[in-house]
């Protein structure tokens, strides 16, 4: 192994800060300016995101961000297990919000192999989604308010995010890992104590949010931490890929939950919330509202929620229920056959994205007809919004570097695979 | 359907560089030249009617068929291997890898996907990242992961795996298990 390459001030990493307008050494220690490193362990990098800050002052004139502390390789898993086998690992990926992962990637598999899950698991599966978005805006806000400085927030959302991991767990059977999606429904039946729980949250939830709406719309240091800091124009977000609540901050009305229908979000009634300014600040109020809007979604859907099947009538594609496997030949054999051998899309490629909380997630699945993927490819939201941070961060002092990690919201889990 | 329009539209512009357009479940892929690429990404991104100014995606595929020794031969026989390896079939290559590009227009709120065939050495892929910033590390990714190399990119270096790790990880051949010794551990102090 050759020593030059493990040394970590030869690495290339310094080499790309080095821009065609600035030519200073990175190492001269008579220099204006100073290189910086900012994480991987820093509390406010929301995991193992890796900066290299490049500072004039205490001005951030350039940034080269460093992804893959966390790389666990899941594209590679993916090409060794079956569809049904890797549902537990979109778990992992963004881990605040596992239920709209599971529900994304169950999307994506039925998609290539042409089933449809029944209405009344497209219900449900639109309230886990609505749910998951809710818990991982909670846990946004949260954290952009304690990297502020405001900790009370953070424990406040905190709170709120512990009700609903406890309906998760009487819906799921999981607080954290969910893994609750099979390909062509869901794991199992939403109970009535289950829908009780969610109206009961809803009920009081507006108010939980309005509480931090009042620590923080009003707060003068939360506000100039926050106002006209890390902007990026819209063209700019396109540019970038951004998607999700990062570019309807920017004022761009791009919803897949509108644009490209799935799951029953045609059948309701929501607003796409955007925000103009392209700011931390508006970042942050996209976030809110979302809530509220998620909140809405979830009503409808409890009120519309229709008796039913929750598996697609698809025997040999569909894992049977539990108790049919015991006591039937027939659904006995399509039990083993889809768990040790998968269940055979048809040869073919296709590209599914849902809207996660973080923004579109999306599968590329190329399938050779076996009963593993060929390649699965994950677009991870994160990964693409954590590109943008050089741009976000030209020109901001040091101490709002965090404020404005905390408004892109990356999950560094997601953005490493 | 703008994803129609864009094939029609490509194939009067470029009629010798559109090799093939395929249908899978409503979605359409373009397979193009490699050398053309940057080409069409400018037309379809540029082109009033079309607009497809977001790359979604841009991600690296390899299609070798892992060729059997007579040791694995038992395991293909094998009913529980869950992979196809078929050994009739047989990968020029010439155009081992591809590179598959997902793009989006926010005016007609569609996809189209364009793909490229590329050779296992010698060969590189004219660089996007000039056309959409969002390649760039996209492409990145597909250089770390597979060792495509990608012309007139401003930074290709690895994303996820160490500067000095010297193999690509999501190619075929590449064991699931790791090869043992290609991330050394630091020295003790």
């Amino acid at each position: 192994m050759n020593k030059d390459l493990t040394d970590p001030t030869k690495s290339k990493i310094y080499e790309a800060l080095i821009d065609q307008y600035t030519s200073v050494e990175p190492d001269d220690p008579l220099g204006s300016d100073m290189i910086l490193n900012f994480g991987p362990q820093h509390p406010a990098t929301h995991g193992v995101l890796r900066l290299v800050l490049r500072l004039d002052g205490e001005r951030v004139i350039g940034c080269v961000p460093e992804v893959g502390y966390l790389h666990r390789g899941y594209e590679k898993l993916a090409e060794n297990m079956t569809y049904h086998e890797y549902i537990p690992h979109t778990d992992r990926l963004d881990y605040l919000s596992p239920l709209s992962n599971n529900m994304g990637f169950a999307l994506a598999v039925e998609r290539l192999t042409g089933i449809e899950a029944p209405p009344r698991a497209q219900y449900i599966r639109t309230i886990c989604s609505e749910l998951a978005r809710i818990s991982s805006h909670l846990m946004a806000t949260g954290s952009m308010a304690m990297d502020v400085g405001a900790l009370t927030i953070l424990l406040w959302t905190f709170r709120e995010r512990e009700k609903l991991y406890d309906i998760f767990e009487v819906l799921t059977g999981a607080r954290f890992t969910t893994s609750y999606s099979r390909i062509g429904g869901v794991a199992q039946d939403m109970t009535e104590d289950v829908e009780k729980m969610i109206w009961q949250f809803l009920d009081y939830l507006p108010e939980a949010i309005q509480e931090c709406e009042r620590l923080l719309n009003r707060n003068r240091i939360f506000v100039e931490r926050c106002d006209m800091i890390g902007i990026i124009e819209p063209d700019d977000a396109i540019a970038y890929g951004l998607t999700g609540p990062n570019l309807r901050g920017s004022g761009v009305e791009r919803d897949l939950r509108r644009d490209t229908p799935y799951f029953v979000y045609p059948e309701l009634d929501f607003k796409v919330i955007t925000h103009q300014g392209g700011d931390s600040l508006a970042r942050y109020y996209v976030r809110l509202d979302e809530m509220y809007e998620s909140a809405k979604i979830v009503r409808q859907c409890l009120e519309k929620i229709p008796k039913g099947e929750i598996h697609a009538n698809k025997p040999k594609k569909v894992l049977p229920s539990k108790e049919r496997v015991y006591t039937r030949m027939e659904e006995m054999i399509h039990d083993f056959m889809i768990v040790n051998f998968g269940i055979h899309p048809p040869p073919g490629e296709i590209y599914s994205a849902v809207e996660n909380p973080k923004g579109e997630l999306g599968f590329y699945i190329q399938s050779k007809g076996g009963g593993v993927p060929w390649r699965l490819k994950i677009r991870s939201p994160s990964f693409v919004n954590i590109q943008s941070l050089p741009h976000l961060l030209r020109g901001v002092m040091v101490s709002d570097v965090v404020a404005v990690i905390g408004s892109l919201d990356p999950v560094m889990g997601e953005a490493d695979k | 359907m703008i994803a129609q329009r864009a094939a029609e539209k490509l194939k009067e512009r470029f009629p010798d560089s559109v090799l093939s357009v395929s249908e899978f479940r409503e979605q359409l892929l373009v397979q193009v030249e490699t050398s053309a690429i940057r080409d069409v990404c400018l037309f379809l991104r540029d082109d009033e009617e079309l607009q497809f100014d977001m790359a979604i995606d841009v991600l690296g595929a390899d299609r070798l068929v892992v060729e059997s020794t007579s040791e694995k031969a038992d395991y293909i026989n094998d009913p529980f291997d869950r992979q196809i390896r078929s050994k009739k079939q047989e990968i020029s290559m010439n155009e081992r890898f591809e590179v598959i590009y997902v793009l989006y227009s926010n005016k007609h709120k569609e996809y189209v996907r364009l793909k490229v065939r590329v050779a296992e050495s010698g060969q590189k892929v004219p660089s996007v990242a000039q056309v959409w910033k969002s390649a760039n590390w996209a492409e990145r990714e597909a250089y770390d992961m597979f060792g495509i190399e990608f012309e007139g990119h401003p930074d290709l270096r690895r994303v996820y795996m160490p500067e000095y790790f010297e193999h690509f990880p999501l190619r075929k051949d590449f064991p699931l298990m790791g090869i043992p010794g290609s991330l050394p551990l630091p020295d003790k102090q």
